[in-house]
C-alpha cells in the first residue's frame, strides 16, 4: 500500500471503487478461526509462529466463529467431528470464507479407501474456497494457499453477488 | 516370577481345570481360560499375593472369521511390584458374543471394555455404561469385524469415497 500511504500523506484524496476498498479491507484482515482437527494444526501453528508470521499478512486467529472470517479445515474430519465442523461454519458471519487444507480434508487422505471413520474431503459437508495439498503442508503451502485467497476476494463485487445469485438460482429451480 | 511358576501357582491355588491350554509364542506369554471362570481368575491374580497384578494394561478384542467362528477377548496384566507379565485369553462364540465386566476389578477396564464394544459389538455384561467410545452413537455396525460392511450415508455424508 505504498501508493496509498505517499498520496495521504501529501494531504490529497484517494479515489477508488467502493469495491477495491472493501476487497482490500477484507483481504487484509481475513481472520482464521483457532481451531484444528489433527496433525495439520500444528503446521497451521507453524505458519503463524515468527519464521513465518501470518501476522504480516492481517491473518491473526480468532478463538470463536462469530468474529471469524476464515475457517482453516486443518487435519482428518472424522464423522463424529463433522457436524461440528458444519455448526461451527454456520456460526460465522458473511463473508466467510473455507481453506481446507491437507489431504485428509481435501480428499480423506490415506484414510480414503480404509478409513470408515473419516469424511472423504471437508467439501461433503461446507463449500470450499482454497484446496492446499500436502501431509502435512508446510506453512509456505498454507501461506500460497492464503494468497490465492486473498486473489480470489480481490475479484470480488458487490455489484454482482454471486453467492446470492446461485442461491436464488437453486430457488427457482426447487420452485 | 516366570511364566512356569505363575502356571504352577494358579494351578495349585485354582485348580488344574482353570486353564485350558496355554500360548507360549505369545508376548507375554498367555493362558488361556474359560468366559465363565473369568472374573475369578482375573480376581486371583489382582490379589493374590505373589502374582498381585495391580495393572490391567491392555484390553484387546479379536475377530477370528466366520470359518474359525470365534471372538476372542486379550487381557494384557502387569505387576507393577514384582515387575512380571501375563496375558489372559478368552475364547467367545461369533454368533452371541458376551464377555462379564472386569470394571469391579480394575477401573480402567470401563473405557476398554467399551472400545471393544465399540470395535468388536462384544456385549459386556455387567459394564456400568456400556456406549460407544470412538464411532457416533448412531453409528451402524463394528468397523474391526472381519465382515463388516461400512454404511453408504451417515446423516446425508457419503461414507466411501
Amino acid at each position: 500500500m505504498g501508493l496509498l500511504d505517499r498520496n495521504i500523506q501529501k494531504g490529497g484524496i484517494v479515489i477508488s471503487k467502493l469495491d477495491d476498498l472493501i476487497n482490500w479491507a477484507r483481504l487484509s484482515s481475513m481472520w482464521p478461526m483457532a481451531f484444528g482437527t489433527a496433525c495439520c494444526a500444528i503446521e497451521f501453528m507453524g505458519a503463524q509462529s515468527t519464521p513465518y508470521d501470518l501476522d504480516r499478512f492481517g491473518i491473526v486467529p480468532f478463538a470463536s466463529p462469530r468474529q471469524a472470517d476464515v475457517m482453516i479445515v486443518a487435519g482428518t474430519v472424522t464423522f463424529k467431528m463433522a457436524d461440528r465442523v458444519r455448526r461451527l461454519y454456520e456460526q460465522m458471519a458473511e463473508p466467510r470464507y473455507v481453506v481446507s487444507m491437507g489431504s485428509c480434508s481435501n480428499c480423506g487422505g490415506p484414510y480414503w479407501e480404509h478409513g470408515y471413520h473419516v469424511v472423504k474431503g471437508v467439501d461433503r459437508i461446507i463449500p470450499v474456497d482454497v484446496y492446499v495439498p500436502g501431509c502435512p503442508p508446510r506453512p509456505e503451502a498454507l501461506i500460497g494457499g492464503l494468497l490465492k485467497l486473498q486473489e480470489k476476494i480481490r475479484q470480488e463485487t458487490i455489484v454482482a453477488p454471486k453467492a446470492i445469485e446461485k442461491l436464488l438460482e437453486k430457488k427457482a429451480k426447487v420452485a | 516370577m516366570n511364566f512356569e511358576q505363575i502356571l504352577t501357582h494358579i494351578k495349585t491355588s485354582l485348580g488344574e481345570g482353570v486353564i485350558l491350554s496355554t500360548d507360549e509364542n505369545a508376548s507375554p506369554k498367555a493362558i488361556i481360560i474359560h468366559a465363565e471362570n473369568l472374573v475369578e481368575v482375573m480376581g486371583f491374580l489382582q490379589k493374590d499375593n505373589q502374582l498381585y497384578f495391580d495393572s490391567l494394561s491392555c484390553i484387546t478384542g479379536l475377530d477370528n472369521g466366520s470359518e474359525a467362528n470365534t471372538m476372542e477377548m486379550i487381557y494384557n496384566l502387569y505387576s507393577i511390584p514384582f515387575d512380571h507379565h501375563l496375558m489372559v485369553k478368552v475364547e467367545l462364540s461369533r454368533e452371541k458374543p458376551a464377555i462379564d465386566s472386569l470394571c469391579g476389578l480394575w477401573k480402567t477396564a470401563d473405557w476398554q471394555e467399551r472400545e471393544v464394544y465399540d470395535m468388536y459389538g462384544i456385549h459386556i455384561n455387567n459394564h456400568p455404561d456400556l456406549r460407544r467410545i470412538l464411532m457416533p452413537a448412531d453409528w451402524e455396525g463394528f468397523p474391526l469385524r472381519k465382515d463388516y460392511q461400512e454404511q453408504e450415508y451417515y446423516r446425508g455424508i457419503k461414507v466411501e469415497y
